[in-house]
């Protein structure tokens, strides 16, 4: 106030200055996030240096020295100025339909896609809370799994394909999408029995859970392809692919139980009187009360055990199974284009990235959506 | 009063009758699962009769075969099985089925393998499997002979200045983990009073980047792996294969143990393809050897002779193995020879006549 008088304002009359310099802009954001101490400039100069040394080669390799079109390495490295200074995309364009579909007939492939706008189609409601006409969506999204499977495999008046043709991101997400849609009910009812008062349900539950997830995945998987086949009469295929998805989702549905039962332990005493003093059965009360709760508070570990299930069925590469993992390791065993391991482990793992981003992103979303304040 | 009593007796009693028949009702139906379980079960044991048997009625051949080795077995970009094994494969299917493309490849890695064949999965494998005596005896397989003569090398970098393995004290190699080859070097260096340094890695394609980073020196596995992964770097003369095979690895396919005639079934159509090569029968010119002089010639095409009812096949099985396939050198030359990428001499591999082992038992 003084000052201000000093310098002649007339009280109320100050004039709005800019802020000082060196507290705004990007010098001052510089100043404050990125050099603010002796370690933080090293740290900051260390960090800029491992960036530059590690993105514009990057990006030279796999955007500007990248080769699109080629019948084969050598064609793909004449292009070059000199045998992988870039990425040769053409090898991914020209093994898209193998990853896409594996090895399933080419006349048949739209039946593929097909089921797989359908797919899109029953997600919607089962994503989407405001869609219209939800209830009807969401029926069609609970017999989707049943048209799907029998568009894919056929039979009843479609030609039959055997599963073991199946393969690439096809086979990737029927065993992502088939485990995770029926490893939630599964783990809900698992974690449900492993809370019940009734003994043999319980440790039937705990015993189930528990054997699980004493086991790797890799060791059911094992079993699934190898040992089943020794106790069924010889002879009997009992489809492969279908073991493996009843070992992948009974798999997730114990790790599901798990994050559930967590869930459920956080939902106080009080609520479960509160259901009882109204009356309520127990299927009721926790229709209503208990899983919506619980249920929402389970989201992120939910969808983390779905991510990790996601990425896990590229275990079943060591069974066998051409998965989308699979199809790459067996593409770079073409001698017409071995050698260019790079391009296809980038091409996979951007696919699983975005899968993965994909689901975390609608974690978010529907944690920020539920959010109540309590 | 009455009127009620009236009412409730019925009623009790339709209440029990009720009750009975549907437990009835429902024991029928457990009853019914239970018999259809039992009539499915015995279906599939009376469906294992022959393999040959169920391949004709099924008119599909199951080959085990891998996940994938360069120039052996791989698809290509519509998903078709190729290779050098698969060839051998679609042999056999063209001899049984006389459709060389009725396959299916039953995809199997080096720990499945043998499962898929011994649990009925597959019918043969032709699947880069070396013959060892635990798996002749203890896995119980048949192996029928040897398609391909292999064995362990090692590919150095030629600035190194390395003549011979017996240079290489010291040395780091890179080589695949859970495989003879790990056995074979330690007993190689140990002979040779040598030491090295192991850099374990999983799978070909990662030996090949570990090795091109320099992080290993050498790089250890079958010589025909060696000269696929050599043939993908970008500059294959500065590397080297040096010239001791220090393992031998026989190469060949296998049948389930105890049906003997399927394994003589894909022992013969193996050996036609050799004898066909050494009668210089292809798939060019078989049909103008059909009126050849030569009577084995002519026993191998069907011609003259039973040997095709013999098997248990049809009388040109031979003959459609080559017009469909090629005798020996065909298949070789055209997935592993010296004009692909793999570039791989005949070797060991060339006929008896020719220096190697190759050899068929004769037609007759």
């Amino acid at each position: 106030m003084n000052s201000s008088l000093e310098k002649g304002y007339v009280p109320g009359k100050h004039p709005n200055l800019p802020p000082p310099v060196k507290t705004t802009g990007i010098m001052a954001w510089a100043k404050q996030n990125l050099f603010s101490s002796p370690m933080n400039i090293v740290l900051t100069l260390l960090s800029v240096w491992f960036l530059w040394t590690i993105i514009p080669p990057f990006f030279e390799w796999a955007a500007f020295n990248s080769i699109w079109t080629a019948g084969n390495r050598q064609e793909c490295w004449d292009q070059m100025s000199s045998p992988g200074a870039g990425a040769c995309w053409a090898f991914i364009e020209n093994r898209l339909s193998l990853f896409t579909y594996g090895f399933y007939p080419t006349h048949l492939q739209w039946r593929v896609n097909l089921s797989f706008i359908m797919f899109v189609l029953a997600l919607i409601p089962v994503l989407y809370e405001k869609m219209p006409y939800r209830k009807y969506g969401l029926i069609y999204s609970s017999i989707f799994p049943f048209i799907a499977g029998w568009l894919l495999v056929g039979g009843f008046g479609l030609e039959k394909v055997d599963t073991d043709q199946f393969g690439g991101i096809m086979l990737t997400l029927i065993l992502g999408v088939t485990g995770i849609s029926f490893s939630l009910p599964i783990g809900i009812i698992l974690a449900l029995g492993r809370q019940s008062k009734m003994p043999v349900l319980r440790i039937l539950c705990v015993l189930f859970i528990e054997f699980i997830r004493g086991v790797p995945l890799i060791t059911l998987l094992f079993v699934a392809s190898t040992m089943l086949n020794y106790f069924l009469p010889p002879g009997t295929v009992f489809d492969l692919l279908l073991r493996v998805l009843i070992m992948v989702t009974l798999f997730a549905s114990a790790y599901i139980a798990e994050v559930i039962r967590g869930g459920l332990q956080a939902i106080k005493k009080g609520q479960h009187e509160a259901g009882d003093s109204l009356g309520l059965t127990y299927w009721q009360a926790h229709r209503l009360i208990i899983l919506p709760q619980a249920l929402k508070i389970s989201i992120p570990g939910i969808v983390n055990t779905f991510i990790g299930l996601y990425k896990d069925t590229t275990l079943v590469l060591i069974i066998g199974m051409l998965d989308m993992l699979g199809i790459g390791d067996a593409s770079l065993a073409d001698a017409q284009w071995a050698g260019l391991a790079n391009e296809i482990y980038i091409f996979v793992a951007l696919f699983f990235f975005i899968s993965c981003f994909g689901m975390s992103r609608y974690s978010i979303y529907l944690e920020k959506k539920l959010h109540t304040g309590y | 009063m009455t009127t009620l009593k009236q009412g409730t007796i019925p009623n009790y009693w339709s209440g029990i009758l009720d009750n009975v028949f549907k437990r009835r009702y429902k024991m029928r139906a457990l009853e019914k699962i239970a018999l259809t379980l039992i009539a499915v079960g015995a279906l599939a044991f009376t469906a294992t009769a022959g393999t040959l048997e169920d391949v004709k009625s099924r008119g599909e051949l199951r080959c085990v075969v891998s996940t994938g080795i360069a120039g052996f077995a791989y698809p290509d970009s519509d998903g078709t099985w190729k290779g050098f094994d698969v060839d051998f494969c679609r042999a056999t299917a063209a001899a049984v089925l006389g459709d060389s493309n009725a396959i299916k490849a039953v995809t199997s890695t080096g720990k499945t393998r043998f499962t898929k064949l011994n649990s009925g999965e597959g019918d043969v494998l032709w699947r880069n499997t070396t013959i060892t005596f635990s798996r002749d005896v203890g896995v119980k397989l048949t192996f029928v002979g040897v398609n391909y003569y292999d064995g362990q090398g090692f590919m150095v970098n030629k600035s190194l200045g390395v003549k011979s393995a017996k240079e290489l004290d010291g040395a780091s190699v890179c080589i695949q983990t859970g495989t003879t080859t790990e056995l074979n070097l330690a007993d190689f260096f140990r002979a040779n009073n040598m030491s090295y340094e192991a850099v374990t890695i999983e799978k070909n394609s990662e030996a090949r980047a570990a090795y091109l980073s320099g992080r290993c020196d050498i790089y250890t596995t079958d010589a025909s792996g060696l000269a696929a992964t050599r043939s993908t770097f970008p500059n294959p003369g500065n590397h080297m294969i040096l010239p001791e095979i220090i393992s031998k690895e026989p190469l060949g396919p296998a049948t389930r143990q105890g049906d003997d005639q399927w394994a003589d079934i894909v022992r013969w159509v193996y050996n036609a393809t050799v004898t066909a090569e050494e009668l210089g029968v292809t798939s060019s010119n078989v049909d103008s050897m059909k009126g050849s002089n030569n009577p084995e010639i002519l026993r191998l095409l069907g011609v003259e002779g039973s040997q095709g009812e013999e098997l248990g096949l049809s009388k040109d099985w031979a003959y459609q193995v080559i017009k469909q396939i090629g005798n020996y050198s065909e298949i070789f030359e055209r997935n592993i020879g010296t004009n692909t990428p793999i570039g791989l001499a005949r070797g060991l591999n060339a006929l008896w006549t020719q220096g190697g082992l190759q050899y068929s038992p004769p037609f007759r």
